[in-house]
């Protein structure tokens, strides 16, 4: 209806909105993170530190990182440094391989176990506000390092799990993973465009959640899309994909806190 | 406690025109958004920003529930005098959020 | 005089200031829904605002309308005797139709304000700005906001 009005110089306007897209828009092997898939305003907006509201959590990560807690009065910094550099680059090498669980453990839950075992206080919930406090302030540690994961061979299990997941048709729609983001990815689902899908901006300020979500979040959010039941947060299906999507993703630089619509 | 992050140029010329940009966290609840099990979450917006510099309130913004989460706003200022500007958020119910940032002018 | 025809006069008597305040703030388009222009109105405070001197710059195809960058600037010397006083936002389809009010002054050296907006939908933006001696100026922008394909929930 209201589209009706709209002058030829605005629709001129939006096309080449819609296909305007940077020269290195692609990497070298053609693998394009969905930042090159999003509006020039929003790519400032991530570009920015002190435009990406990202950063805001980071902060909120940072105070916690070095906040005394529990009975003992721990604090992340204790061990790992009163600025976190001892992160430096860590996230990009998530999903790692957890020895005492003899399975891959991704940063959340590295976060949680840390602080039931170090900081002996009851884990932060799933997506709650302080643990993707931490997981962001982690992450960002590793912004511009290239992702490492799925390089441990103890992983390669793991991630063909992740991968059959990837290929199975969930849900009343009765479609996967792969047949949107690898088979009709750059390509539009309505007026959106459809990404590859590689997890480097995680944890993302995602402008339909007008907060920050974990990777988890945004799987879970596109099985209900597809009307299938979500698998439970922390479940080793979720933990499965990440890491496969993170072995995917191998080489691309971490980009953290990312902005996406 | 919320966060806010600030940019103030360092240092300016007497008389130059700077820029200054804000970023507050806050979610901006319009009010309008349904619950899941009826009724809405009932509204809590920053409702009034200001900037205050060199004896005076030289910016401010009234706020609507259309600001966006985390509300941006940059604007400009003559850099006058070398010392702190003081920047002010004050919610529904009154709460107030102070950040300073200093500036030299030279 | 019968009564359809007083009715009629009257209605025209006092729609008249708003069909001037429509036709000056977008002749080439229908006028704003009436809350929009009574918010409008209230601001611009029974002065008729012109176009011209008042930059909105937003972007005509919007991915989120959960944040809409927008920068608003005015032409204007930002002196004592001559500066912007005010700007206001206004939204035609929101649930609302105010969306911000900026102070401003001389001491801003410049009118210029950057903003983030929710934008419920595809539709008008006004801003207006009122200057020190009480005139009121005026421009709008045209958006398209789409949806992200999957919608949670």
């Amino acid at each position: 209806m209201t589209s009706r009005r709209f002058s030829t110089a605005l629709i001129a306007a939006l096309i080449a909105a819609m296909t305007s897209a940077p020269a290195s828009s692609e990497a070298g092997d053609g693998r394009r993170s969905g930042y090159l898939f999003m509006s020039p305003q929003t790519r400032a907006m991530q570009d920015d530190d002190m435009a990406n509201p990202g950063m805001l959590t980071v902060l909120e990560g940072a105070e916690l990182w070095s906040r005394p807690t529990g009975p003992a009065g721990r604090s992340c910094a204790d061990c790992h440094g009163a600025d976190g550099s001892g992160m430096r680059g860590v996230a990009a090498r998530y999903p790692a391989f957890d020895v005492a669980e003899g399975k891959p453990v991704d940063l959340a839950g590295r976060i949680r176990k840390c602080s039931a075992e170090h900081l002996l206080i009851e884990p932060p919930a799933f997506e709650s506000r302080p643990l993707l406090a931490l997981m962001t302030f982690v992450a960002h540690k590793a912004r511009g390092t290239r992702v490492t994961t799925g390089e441990d061979p103890r992983l390669s299990r793991g991630i063909e799990t992740g991968r059959g997941l990837w290929r199975t048709r969930f849900g009343q729609l009765e479609l996967s993973c792969a047949q949107c983001h690898d088979d009709n990815a750059g390509r539009r689902l309505g007026s959106a465009p459809i990404p590859e899908a590689h997890p480097t901006g995680y944890p993302i300020h995602r402008l339909e959640w007008q907060t920050v979500g974990s990777l988890q979040r945004r799987i879970r959010g596109c099985l209900t899309g597809v009307r299938a039941e979500p698998f439970p947060y922390g479940a080793d299906e979720l933990i499965a994909l990440e890491l496969f999507l993170m072995d995917r993703a191998r080489g691309m630089p971490m980009e953290t806190p990312g902005v996406r619509p | 406690m919320s966060r806010a992050l600030i940019h103030v140029p360092p240092r300016a010329r007497a008389g130059e025109i700077i820029e200054i940009r804000t970023l507050v966290q806050h979610p901006m609840e319009t009010g309008f958004r349904p619950l899941p099990e009826g009724g809405f979450v009932p509204r809590l917006i920053l409702r009034r920003f200001e900037c205050i510099y060199d004896g005076a309130v030289v910016f401010a913004a009234e706020l609507h529930p259309a600001v966006a989460a985390n509300p941006y706003i940059a604007f400009r200022l003559r850099a006058t005098r070398s010392g702190g500007i003081l920047f002010r958020w004050i919610d529904d119910q009154g709460a107030v959020r102070e950040e300073r940032a200093g500036i030299e002018v030279i | 005089m019968d009564f359809a025809a007083l009715s009629r006069r009257r209605l025209i008597v006092t729609g008249l200031p708003a069909l001037i305040l429509g036709l000056s703030l977008r002749p080439a388009h229908a006028a704003p829904p009436p809350r929009t222009l009574t918010a409008m109105r209230e601001f611009a405070g029974g002065v008729a605002p012109m176009n011209g001197r008042v930059l909105l710059d937003i972007p005509p195809l919007v991915e989120n309308g959960n944040s809409v960058p927008l920068t608003v600037s005015v032409e204007s010397p930002m002196t004592e005797t001559d500066h912007v006083a005010e700007i206001a936002l206004f939204s035609e389809r929101n649930p609302l139709p105010d969306i911000a009010r900026f102070r401003l002054g001389p001491r801003c050296g410049q009118a210029w304000v950057m903003t983030r907006i929710r934008l419920g939908d595809t539709q008008t933006i006004h801003a207006l700005a009122r200057m020190s001696d009480g005139s009121v100026r005026a421009a709008s922008a045209e958006l398209l906001v789409t949806l992200p394909a999957c919608i949670e929930g």
